[in-house]
């Protein structure tokens, strides 16, 4: 049973690493990236590590996502200016 | 967990293979994260023992003989550190690419050119 | 096309290398001598319920301090890239959902951030899951006012306090117990399996480490985030 929620699980997030990848715009890969971390924490939760669940939820879906959704805007309104 | 290996390993040559081949730098920085991720499932799935319960010892685990009912609690200590750190590194890269950017106007990697012989 | 050439040559090796390791790899049904060892400790030395905090703060508690060492370099590293400027002169208002929610959420996220890592060596989470809780609450009062001004010389204050009390502790491991003893929790009583007070100093340090990393990755927040 395990086995086969991990491999759908890694199938979609293939195909989101794949899209974070080759999307060209730079919003939408960083929201995928986000996917993967999201669904690694399930993945950590069905290996029997909770611990490491929490902390992939909390920081690689949101803290990173946000982090590079900063430096995004940053960029934007420098463009802006000029 | 045979599948979840594989899924580790797939997911850092598919981050390589995008560090190696983008020439956008944010997109360099996302590849990284995903090697990132992979190497932390890779590291996970070592630790994962079959059919045992985590080493939380509750309830769910006779203490005399806890040994034989928990998975391996080093790789987990190991990863959830380095999550954090992996954050701390991301930002660092970020606000090196923020600073670049300020300072060329450019996001391309082609544009840097200033080490290339 | 020569780059194309290099580039699948590269990944190709990388794979031919990691494939005996996949293929060979044999999954035990045992754990280690090692990790039984740690968890029979944890169970009669430490008095932990939860093996991965035990291993985190005292087995492996000096790796634990270049961790939050490496943390406190990387944000130094981030204050110093993104000195701020000048503050904008036009602010810019959330709505008005955001700023009420916010003000509602923010006690209860940090409260249960506190509980998160006062809890660590009972339940699942710890000082790291407790300081990215708090950094969250944080984060949505950012949100929710994009001109706020935190006040960094707290921040800076908590930062170094917590981590000056962690290396304190380990050095008390040394004063009290003896030679070996960095970061012994036993300095404090040990108390009963599965009750708050218990495990010695382990939920003190835990707190310290989620205080550190709630203010550092705070600052690095602020910085990336502010303007």
């Amino acid at each position: 049973m395990i086995s086969i929620i991990i491999i759908v699980l890694g199938i979609i997030m293939i195909v989101a690493a794949f899209l974070a990848i080759h999307l060209k715009n730079l919003l939408s890969a960083v929201i995928s990236a986000g996917v993967i971390s999201l669904l690694a924490s399930v993945i950590y939760l069905l290996l029997a590590a909770p611990d490491v669940a929490m902390t992939e939820a909390a920081i690689g879906s949101g803290l990173t996502t946000i982090i590079f959704i900063f430096t995004l805007k940053k960029i934007k309104k420098g463009d802006l200016d000029d | 967990m045979i599948f979840a290996l594989i899924l580790g390993f797939l997911l850092l040559v598919i981050g390589l293979y995008g560090m190696l081949t983008q020439k956008n730098l944010i997109k360099i920085v996302i590849g990284f994260s995903i090697v990132d991720t992979g190497t932390h499932i890779i590291i996970v799935s070592i630790g994962y023992l079959r059919g045992k319960t985590a080493p939380i010892l509750d309830g769910a685990v006779d203490l005399a003989n806890a040994a034989k009912q928990v998975v391996d609690p080093i790789p987990s200590a190991l990863v959830l550190t380095a999550i954090v750190i992996g954050l701390a590194v991301t930002a660092l890269m970020l606000s090196f690419v923020i600073k670049l950017y300020q300072k060329n106007k450019s996001l391309s990697i082609d544009d840097y050119q200033e080490l290339k012989w | 096309m020569i780059k194309k050439i290099f580039v699948s040559l590269a990944l190709l090796g990388l794979v031919l290398m990691f494939l005996p390791f996949v293929r060979d790899f044999d999954f035990h049904n045992e754990l280690s001598d090692l990790s039984s060892q740690y968890v029979v400790g944890s169970i009669n030395d430490l008095n932990t319920q939860n093996v991965v905090t035990s291993v985190i703060v005292t087995y492996r508690g000096l790796d634990t301090l270049g961790e939050v060492t490496v943390l406190f370099l990387a944000t130094a590293g981030v204050g110093f890239l993104l000195r701020k400027k000048k503050a904008s002169l036009k602010p810019r208002r959330s709505s008005e959902l955001l700023q009420t929610a916010s003000q509602f959420l923010f006690v209860l996220i940090i409260l249960t951030g506190v509980y998160i890592f006062t809890h660590g060596h009972l339940t699942p989470g710890g000082g790291f899951q407790g300081g990215v809780l708090i950094t969250t609450a944080f984060l949505l009062l950012i949100l929710a006012d994009v001109n706020l001004k935190f006040n960094h010389s707290i921040l800076h204050l908590v930062e170094s306090f917590s981590g000056a009390f962690y290396v304190m502790i380990g050095l008390f491991g040394l004063l009290l117990i003896g030679m070996n003893s960095f970061l012994d929790p036993a300095i404090l009583p040990l108390g009963k399996f599965g009750y708050l007070l218990s495990a010695g100093a382990i939920p003190i340090i835990y707190s310290l480490v989620g205080l550190k990393v709630g203010s550092e990755l705070t600052t690095i927040i602020d910085k990336m985030g502010g303007e």
